[in-house]
């Protein structure tokens, strides 16, 4: 008996009335655990009644207080009849169980009632006395903390980051059961909350106990998503990053067993699960049989390591030629190897974060992604190995072997998705490929004058774009130059990632927000010519993505992008294709060129007018938008630029955009004729369109800027002034005569007009920015397309801009400059030491390996599972690049990009920002924000993880305001149901908020609508920091505090 | 291609001040965009129509949402679903129990029954308010009406607590609900010209004075309803324009007093009983001040006068309602 949860019931408000006759209503409570459940009394006609209950006791498992939410119903009593729901309130007690976060859940909570919406408030009081007996751990996990913020959370110091973390629990879907035919949509709907609520809280405890296995006491980056696969049932998976880590106030870490760095745990492969977890033991619910898990299980993880040995590049650390180089070639290779080593026990060697402890990441090799259409059929059995988690396990195996093309052993910024339509599902996975520092990997043995060598001898915010493989044996078609920042080592011209921008990464100017968006109609089919129809478009789309990204990169005068999101969603007629990204231009890499239009009939004199005319204007927009994001690069004497890249540049730069690389690969070439890269053909309808849609694309309003990453590159002093918002859209297609043309620019149409709509509606915070501006699109039904926009608005201050980017650019300048002679006369040894920091060769035979790879499975899965043997699957853009080169005739692709070292731009910059007007923060204010931070504070205390699950339905649609009426209540009311568990558990805000779905669903004609939505966040506390300083003022001691500020962002 | 749903939630509810206007003074969404249009705010923002259009319409839907709290105004502060910081919230309910004036000279003193409420329509014609706004208008009244009409103690404060506006919009409401409640007839045409503020000024001071409320803080209703005793002993002052000696006796003590201190002597002293007439004879502000001190003090003079406290408390207030009444 491990825990005794201690429940009371205080009073209500506002309740509705319940009986028309008196105008009042007759409340009672029922609270209910698990099986257990208890009453109070009936307090008689009063809205507001008073209980002030006794404490309902429940004597319960550790386990279940892990699974079970805490179910508060409200009843209105009736004499005569069956008593009326008012409402209810689940509350997740998880946060109670571990010591460090809240100690009491205490306060109003809204009622809520699937039908009605919030009716009321409640207000109760919720204690756990946990006993704390060690050995029950192997059931539970009580006591790992879960963080959603995809970077070492504030206030705490990574000691070890373990790796990836995986889990998925299937059920059936209460609303396709036989019994939901008889039952009242209320049932239905409070039996799938229920159930998903439970197989939230089984799904944290497993991933939870696999954190055990790995000695960690955290789980970062934690993210939580649903499948509703309709018939075949209900998917609840989740993916994470298992940490050590260290409350930085105090040195004493709650967890023993992680304070004493075992050694052992880097012989446990994680995926070896001890965990015999074929049954939660101990008095189950009867729900809790029915849900079933899928744990790797031990066939399968031994087929991955068998076709890991196939794929492994073992590191030869001799190779690449002995010439050690200046800069401590040994050590590097030497590192390399440890980590090598650190990782390759795991199976999977991701990192769901987007931000990393300085030194964490050394190089980014690019992004790398892979899709799998399948086929879903009803689980029969679901013990059976052949499920959804062999599914994601294969795209999982993919994108492992894609990072090793890559020269990389890890995947960084790692997330994973589905579109379903019907029984089709894409399932996405998508990462930047890395090469990170061993030191966080294992404990603090390695720590020591290797990594301090290592760092003094990298330049200062350069390091991560430099290449990670081997630059005679690239996987892709890539142009190389020497590092503009260092001058010492090779840089790609275009880096890609799925992180943030590193900390240290020196910018010049602002940012920007860049999305490609695409619409293919396809043609309505059943199951498996569907999906085949399917797997045949998306490396189109894929394709015409990256092209479209590339050009508004260029078209911005950027050269990175970060953050970089792809979505794929699928539809009855139609795919979408929608990628967000931030731009930017990177000091390290080359400057972009141009856009440049060819025209296929050069003989027409008024197309030639009509072709220089078009080139007139990109050519004057790209001038507009330098100046606008104010990128004027420092002028780089040509001798500088001068390296000794045997590349033909001043063809590159003449006749195409100099960035664009892939044209120079052998491979390519010869496919493409002499057809250049970067010119658009304006013949091509398609490519007039892309030039068209470019040009259609309107800068934000003065004052106004927008990323999708955590903060915006150039931009620091933020004033605590906060807007988060969510946005939704539905848009009827005016159906027709769809072509493709038309539905790109209707679905462009669609995201502009809703961004321009978002800069008027918070035009009174200029100047101001969007942050972590969040795009969602679904396809609800035929001619419906809906996208959900959440961001966070955050006024800056323009006078106070600190100039910090202007210095670290002259700063490396100079550096460069003055290297500049040393690297000119050793142009030989420079090649050799990267050859032998990058002892990989990823070469073609990796390139073959991943394409084949791609075959083996589909063979495995012809003969193991009946649909999906079919079932194909585009792989990322290295798999593209031979169909590319075979059937599109304009541009190349780039298979990766790189990036790396993403950590939210902090620290320094934040801190010179003078401390904000602090408003006066009134009881009750919760803020919602989707970054890790808020501006002008500091987290104090995290209190746990928010997952919320919720339900609306309605069958008086117009009487509620219609669709919008309808949405716009219901998103207030999850809103306000967040908010309220934030501030019972003490807190006062929320960060990384994400709304992971919200499904609408209407039928007017019935005057009906449903929709789900699923939301989840961390909360804090948090102190303003011009509070924060009276208080250090009274303690000077404040140890904790220039520890704290390397992730702490204030205003 | 058409939205069919179209909204947006910030975590702090977005409140547009100028918009708020519009959707109180009842225009519909088209109108307001109109409105909005011809402010210039599409050269000021460089945004579309569109953009308004939406703009607009989601505003007036959050107002329609919070419409149901701001009937009961402290649930605006005490619900979860819109967080919206204390002066906005302020604002909003200031705003939305704020009323026209050429409302309230309508219907003040009407009871606020279903009946009036047909006149409406009437009123919206000839006032210029839109019918819409007269309808929240009326509603507002008629709801603090119902509220406070039973209430033990202060009219104003009742008025405060319950609907949390400030205290110059409670005072008035206070107005509003004395002349509802005691029909006293304001619409008639020589009060045409006097103001809500006149008629409110007067209002609270005879809820101080003449009301049970004035006497015992205890009662019910006691600032509603004028004193019936008080009522019932005014008719002892009738004494001194009923009984000929006292009342020549009185205007000889005024008259000797006044005498050469008013400007228009003569007439006060052919007229000596209502103010009425004064304004005809366009006596200065002064005189008649003059005059009513001079008129209620005297009376303290008269020996076979019993009734002086009642008289007080007649005379001070009809006195200051009198002097605020007195002006074109």
């Amino acid at each position: 008996m491990p825990g005794k949860l201690k429940v009371k019931i205080v009073a209500g408000r506002h309740l509705p009335v319940m009986d028309r006759a008196s105008d009042l209503t007759d409340a009672f409570v029922e609270v209910k655990f698990g099986n257990t459940t208890f009453k109070t009394d009936v307090y008689h006609k009063s809205l507001n009644p008073q209980w002030n209950s006794e404490w309902f006791k429940f004597e319960v498992d550790d386990e279940d207080l892990q699974d079970e939410p805490l179910q508060i119903t409200v009843l209105d009593h009736d004499t005569y009849s069956a008593n009326d729901a008012i409402g209810k309130v689940y509350i997740d007690i998880d946060p109670l169980l571990y010591s460090e976060a809240a100690t009491v859940i205490s306060g109003w909570f809204p009622i809520y009632d699937t039908i009605h919406g919030i009716r009321g408030e409640i207000n109760v009081v919720v204690k756990v006395d946990l006993f704390n007996d060690l050995n029950r751990f192997r059931q539970s996990s009580c006591g790992v903390k879960f963080f959603c913020t995809t970077s070492i959370p504030k206030c705490y110091r990574a000691v070890i980051i373990h790796g990836f973390v995986e889990e998925l629990v299937v059920n059936e879907d209460p609303e396709y059961q036989w019994i939901d035919r008889i039952r009242t949509p209320r049932a239905s709907n409070e039996a799938r909350q229920r159930l998903i609520s439970l197989m939230s809280g089984e799904l944290q405890r497993k991933i939870g106990l696999k954190v055990l296995e790995m000695r960690g006491n955290a789980v970062v980056g934690y993210l939580q998503c649903f499948d509703l696969e309709g018939e075949s049932g209900l998917v609840v998976r989740a993916i994470g990053t298992a940490c050590t880590l260290d409350k930085l106030s105090s040195t004493a870490a709650f967890l023993p067993a992680c304070n004493s760095p075992s050694k052992e745990m880097k012989e446990i492969p994680f995926n070896e699960d001890p965990n015999p977890n074929t049954h939660s033991s101990g008095p189950s619910t009867p729900l809790k049989n029915q849900t079933y898990s899928f744990s790797p299980s031990k066939s399968y993880s031994r087929q991955s390591s068998s076709s890991d040995t196939d794929l492994s590049l073992t590191p030869k650390t001799g190779m690449g030629s002995g010439s050690a180089g200046k800069e401590g070639g040994p050590f590097k290779a030497l590192l390399r190897q440890q980590t090598q080593s650190a990782l390759e026990q795991r199976e999977f060697p991701f990192f769901t974060l987007t931000a990393f402890p300085p030194g964490f990441l050394v190089h980014v090799g690019g992004v790398v992604s892979a899709r799998s259409v399948k086929l879903l059929d009803r689980i029969h059995n679901p013990d059976e190995p052949e499920t959804r988690d062999a599914w994601w396990a294969e795209i999982r195996q993919e994108i492992k072997s894609h990072a090793k093309a890559l020269g990389c052993h890890a995947v960084v910024g790692y997330s994973e998705s589905t579109s379903i339509c019907e029984e089709v599902c894409i399932l996405s996975a998508s990462g930047t490929a890395a090469v990170l520092n061993p030191r966080f990997l294992q404990d603090g043995t390695v720590e020591g004058c290797l990594e301090q060598r290592q760092e003094e001898n990298l330049p200062p915010g350069c390091g991560f774009c430099h290449i990670p493989y081997d630059e005679l044996n690239m996987p892709f078609p890539a142009h190389l130059t020497y590092c503009y920042s260092c001058r010492k080592q090779k840089v790609p011209d275009v880096l890609f990632t799925t992180i943030d921008l590193p900390t240290d990464a020196t910018v010049v100017g602002k940012g920007c927000l860049i999305q490609a968006r695409l619409c293919r109609l396809k043609k309505k089919a059943q199951a498996e010519a569907n999906a085949t129809a399917i797997s045949n478009l998306l490396p189109f789309m894929e394709y015409e993505v990256h092209t479209q990204l590339m050009n508004k990169l260029k078209l911005k005068g950027m050269n990175a992008l970060f953050g970089l999101r792809i979505q794929i969603t699928v539809g009855e007629n139609m795919l979408m294709g929608l990628a967000s990204a931030t731009g930017v231009y990177l000091t390290a890499l080359p400057t972009p060129g141009g856009i440049q239009i060819a025209g296929k009939t050069p003989n027409d004199g008024s197309y030639e007018q009509h072709i220089s005319h078009m080139q007139k204007k990109i050519n004057d927009t790209i001038a507009k938008n330098k100046e606008l994001y104010e990128i004027n690069p420092p002028e780089i004497p040509e001798e500088i630029i001068g390296s000794p890249i045997p590349e033909p540049r001043q063809r590159s730069r003449l006749l195409r955009s100099q960035s664009e690389s892939s044209d120079e690969v052998i491979e390519l070439d010869l496919s493409h004729g002499k057809k250049d890269a970067f010119v658009l053909e304006i013949d091509d309808t398609d490519a007039m369109e892309d030039v068209h849609s470019l040009l259609t694309d309107v800068p934000p309003p003065s004052g106004f800027y927008s990323c999708n990453t955590e903060i915006m590159p150039g931009i620091n002093n933020w004033t605590s002034e906060i807007q988060m918002f969510t946005s939704v859209r539905v848009s009827r297609l005016s159906n027709i005569n769809l072509t493709n043309q038309t539905l790109n620019k209707n679905f462009n149409d669609l995201c502009e007009n809703l961004l321009k709509s978002l800069y008027f509606k918070l035009r009174s915070m200029i100047p101001c920015c969007l942050c972590h501006v969040n795009f969602t699109v679904s396809l609800p039904e035929d001619e419906l397309i809906q996208i959900t926009v959440t961001a966070v608005a955050i006024t800056f201050d323009k006078h106070q801009a600190v100039q910090t980017t202007k210095t670290h650019v002259e700063k490396s300048l100079q550096r460069a400059s003055a290297d500049n002679e040393e690297l000119l006369q050793f142009p030989l040894e420079l090649c050799t030491d990267s050859l032998a920091s990058h002892p990989f060769s990823p070469a073609k035979e990796h390139l073959e390996s991943a394409s084949s790879n791609s075959g083996i499975p589909a063979a495995q899965r012809a003969t193991s599972i009946d649909y999906s043997s079919f079932a194909d699957r585009c792989n990322s853009w290295i798999e593209l690049i031979k169909l590319k080169a075979q059937t599109i005739r304009r541009g190349s692709i780039k298979t990766t990009v790189s990036v790396e070292k993403a950590s939210p731009l902090t620290e320094g910059h934040f801190r010179q920002r003078s401390a904000p007007a602090c408003a006066n923060s009134t009881v009750g204010v919760v803020k919602m924000t989707p970054l890790s931070f808020i501006p002008g504070a500091k987290i104090t205390k995290y209190l746990g993880i928010i997952n919320m699950f919720f339900i609306r339905e309605t069958t008086s649609l117009r009487e509620e305001g219609g669709v919008s009426g309808f949405l716009h209540a219901f998103i207030a009311e999850v809103f306000a149901m967040v908010r309220a568990h934030v501030a019972a558990l003490g807190g006062n805000a929320v960060v990384s908020y994400i709304m992971k779905q919200c499904v609408f669903m209407e039928n007017p004609n019935k005057n009906q609508a449903q929709c789900l939505i699923n939301v989840s966040g961390d909360a804090v506390i948090f102190v303003r920091e011009s509070e924060l300083e009276i208080i250090s003022a009274q303690q000077p001691i404040a140890s904790c505090q220039p520890a704290c500020s390397g992730g702490e962002i204030a205003t | 291609m058409t939205n069919e749903l179209d909204i947006f939630v910030g975590n702090t509810t977005l409140i547009d001040e100028d918009v708020y206007r519009l959707w109180l003074d009842g225009y519909s969404v088209s109108d307001a965009v109109g409105l909005r249009v011809r402010s210039g705010i599409l050269e000021q923002t460089g945004a579309t129509a569109g953009v308004l259009q939406s703009d607009t319409m989601d505003h007036y839907r959050t107002f329609h949402m919070l419409e149901r709290l701001l009937h009961t105004p402290p649930k605006l502060l005490h619900q979860l679903v819109f967080q919206i910081p204390p002066s906005r919230q302020a604002l909003l309910i200031e705003r939305y129990y704020a009323f026209d004036e050429a409302f309230v000279r309508e219907v003040l003193g009407k009871k606020l029954s279903k009946g009036t409420k047909k006149d409406l329509d009437d009123i919206s014609t000839k006032t210029g308010v839109t019918l819409k706004s007269c309808r929240r208008q009326f509603d507002n009244f008629k709801r603090v009406f119902k509220v406070v009409e039973e209430m033990r103690g202060s009219l104003a404060g009742n008025i405060q607590q319950h609907f949390l506006l400030s205290d110059r919009l409670a005072r008035d409401y206070a107005a509003v609900v004395f002349f509802a409640n005691n029909r006293f007839e304001t619409g008639k045409k020589k009060l045409q010209y006097l103001t809500f503020g006149d008629l409110a000024f007067c209002a609270e001071l005879m809820i101080q004075n003449w009301t049970p409320g004035a006497v015992d803080s205890q009662v019910d209703d006691m600032d509603v309803d004028l004193d019936k005793e008080f009522l019932q002993d005014l008719k002892e002052l009738k004494v001194l324009v009923a009984d000929k000696d006292l009342l020549d006796l009185h205007k000889s003590l005024v008259c000797t007093a006044l005498r050469g201190k008013l400007s228009v002597f003569p007439e006060m002293e052919a007229n000596f009983k209502f103010i009425e007439p004064c304004r005809s004879d366009r006596w200065p502000l002064n005189d008649v001040r003059l005059f009513l001190n001079q008129y209620s003090a005297s009376v303290h003079s008269l020996d076979g006068f019993r009734h002086q406290a009642l008289w007080d408390r007649y005379m001070v207030t009809l006195r200051s309602c009198l002097l605020r009444m007195y002006h074109d």
